[in-house]
């Protein structure tokens, strides 16, 4: 039970909430304001920390311009995938979207000279060599731990993570109260009505989609960051559909809701590492870890049975129907 | 060359074609896009596995339980699960959703059931026939065997029998069916223990061509399959079944080497949805599917 009491263990659950605060916003933006059935979020995840990499460790590129440039790959990238996709009806889209994210997940497996293959970004430089794209985030890092006094590198991360997720929030906040963000809800509440007025519904969703796509780039460059090292695994579809329960566990269609779906999912996960008391402690180490994810699973089932509009939703606004 | 990938292309097509008969017919019936029909089948696989090797029964007997076994889980979960949600009214994203969270349970459970290392069925693997030019290994004869009968049998079922016409006049039109007299709650029943015995035998049939299969084998096929339900249209189960065979033979003839090369047969899932992407430019709303009515 050490760990629970131990700050840096706590810090370190507060940074893959912020993480996932700015990959779940992506999908709030997507579906709790526009009604996208996007289920391959992870897939820009994945460009934009595979774009951020691969620029380091193969073009010797600074990490502030390959980092903007992943994140710009994966705003590419989401409106390569909508401009077919997005003519398909909700429920073929949702479908599309996952196998995209699995196709993206298997060249990343498959195309060793590019992506390091299965092995992951390790494997990115010359042979037998061990690549590092993260020198340079871990001197700004240390000079943030600096400046701030603090003692833990992870409080450091904390703060940067947590101070770039709350600017994108208020963004994201400022832009869903626009006109733009009104059109965005219309299409979500009545696609043909919206078309009517004259609105041209699909480059609306489409710019939803791209922006989307874009915060989980920003998403994949801090997991980038704060791992030093990923590989294709990092990237299975059960990450988005653990986006999928933040959003839905802090309310759809509210901004400030996402941080507090993470902040949740984030002690669910971790504190689900706990659970070592009988008849638990039992299992061995790997079996704990499927309870875990059963735990997860039996949530996911639960909040759509008895609350689905989520902890901080509105009936009235929206609910998963 | 060719006549043997067109015979491999067909086994896989056949899997494919099983399983997305009962993702189609519950999609149709129930609105349901059942994520977690993937783990179905590993739940088939691996119940006619633990029938087959730790008890010792023989393999056509072992799945024949194998997928009773898969059609009971698929009623029990009607019971506990999906009726609830229907009673309330639950629309498309919330049955999606409560889907995924099953497939995580579901995979999860025969994780702990059965541990993360493959298992392999007592069948001969090294055993061979020879069809003119064509090499086919005794699982692969089998699975043709099993897929043409399942086949027919799906399409007689479909078309003959009255439950399976009253199946698909509900997935044509729920209200028109119910206003004329059919049981829904009683057709519903059908679906799951059709569309968990499909899964079921899928699933055997898969593990047999690959040999070996693991409890997280199921979501790997689970793309594909889908892949086959939207290229025959969501809800035509004749469709499934086309889609299925189509993608099969597509994924397999990709890696020919006559053909630019060949591809790497690791992209053979990449292959399906090339084809289906491809096919949705042409026809948006699927092979066999009914355009949408503004």
């Amino acid at each position: 039970m050490s760990a629970l009491a131990s700050g840096g263990f706590w810090a370190f659950v507060g940074v893959v909430a912020g993480i996932y605060t700015i990959f779940a916003l992506g999908l709030q933006l997507q579906f709790g304001f526009s009604g996208l059935l996007n289920f391959g979020q992870v897939a820009f995840m994945a460009i934009g920390a595979y774009t951020l990499a691969i620029l380091v460790v193969k073009e010797g590129w600074s990490t502030w311009l390959a980092a903007p440039l992943g994140v710009a790959a994966a705003g590419a990238a989401g409106l390569l995938l909508g401009l077919p996709a997005l003519r398909l009806r909700a429920d073929y889209f949702a479908i599309v979207t996952i196998a995209f994210s699995e196709i993206v997940r298997y060249v990343a497996t498959n195309q060793d000279s590019l992506t390091g293959g299965s092995q992951g970004t390790i494997a990115l430089g010359a042979v037998g060599e061990a690549a590092q794209y993260n020198g340079q985030w871990e001197r700004f890092q240390a000079r943030i731990q600096g400046w701030l006094g603090v003692s833990s590198k992870d409080v450091a991360m904390l703060v940067i993570v947590w101070a770039a997720a709350i600017i994108l929030l208020a963004l994201v906040w400022l832009a869903v109260r626009t006109p733009w963000g009104r059109v965005l809800r219309a299409i979500r509440e009545d696609e043909d009505a919206a078309a009517s007025l004259g609105k041209n519904v699909l480059v609306y969703k489409l710019q939803a989609l791209a922006i989307g796509s874009a915060l989980a780039g920003i998403a994949g460059c801090f997991y980038a960051w704060q791992f030093s090292f990923f590989s294709p695994d990092d990237f299975q579809p059960l990450i988005t559909f653990f986006a999928w329960m933040i959003v839905i566990l802090g309310g759809l269609g509210r901004v400030w809701a996402v941080p507090v779906g993470a902040g949740a999912f984030g002690f669910l996960f971790a504190g689900t590492r706990f659970l070592d008391f009988r008849p638990l402690s039992y299992l061995s180490g790997a079996d704990r870890a499927y309870v875990r994810l059963i735990v997860i699973g039996l949530v996911i089932i639960g909040l759509v049975l008895v609350r689905p509009q989520g902890i901080l939703g509105k009936r009235d606004e929206m609910v998963l129907e | 060359m060719f006549w043997q990938l067109l015979a491999n292309g067909f086994v896989t097509g056949a899997v494919i074609a099983i399983a997305a008969v009962g993702v189609s017919l519950v999609y149709g019936i129930l609105r349901l896009v059942n994520f977690a029909h993937g783990d179905f089948m590993a739940f088939g696989a691996l119940a006619a596995y633990a029938f087959n090797g730790p008890l010792g029964l023989g393999m056509v007997v072992s799945a024949l339980l194998g997928m009773i076994a898969t059609a009971v889980l698929s009623l029990v979960l009607d019971l506990v699960l999906w009726r609830p949600l229907r009673s309330r009214r639950a629309g498309f994203m919330s049955l999606f959703l409560a889907s995924i969270g099953l497939a995580l349970v579901l995979r999860q459970v025969l994780l702990l059931a059965y541990g993360p290392q493959p298992h392999q069925y007592k069948v001969n693997p090294y055993k061979v026939y020879v069809i003119g030019t064509v090499r086919l290994s005794q699982a692969q004869l089998i699975t043709i065997v099993a897929a043409v009968a399942a086949i027919v049998a799906i399409g007689l079922f479909l078309s003959r029998s009255t439950v399976g016409r009253t199946m698909r006049a509900l997935a044509d039109d729920r209200a028109l069916a119910a206003i004329a007299g059919i049981d829904v709650g009683r057709v519903i029943a059908y679906t799951w223990v059709l569309s968990g015995l499909l899964a079921g035998l899928a699933g055997v049939l898969a593990g047999l061509v690959q040999t070996t299969f693991d409890p997280n084998f199921g979501f790997q096929l689970l793309l594909p399959v889908f892949a086959a339900v939207v290229l025959g249209g969501i809800g035509n189960p004749y469709g499934a079944l086309v889609g299925g065979l189509a993608l099969g033979i597509a994924m397999e003839l990709s890696t020919s080497s006559s053909l630019l090369g060949g591809v790497n047969p690791v992209y053979k899932p990449v292959v399906a949805f090339a084809v289906l992407a491809a096919a949705l430019m042409v026809r948006p709303q699927g092979l066999f599917g009914r355009a949408r009515v503004v």
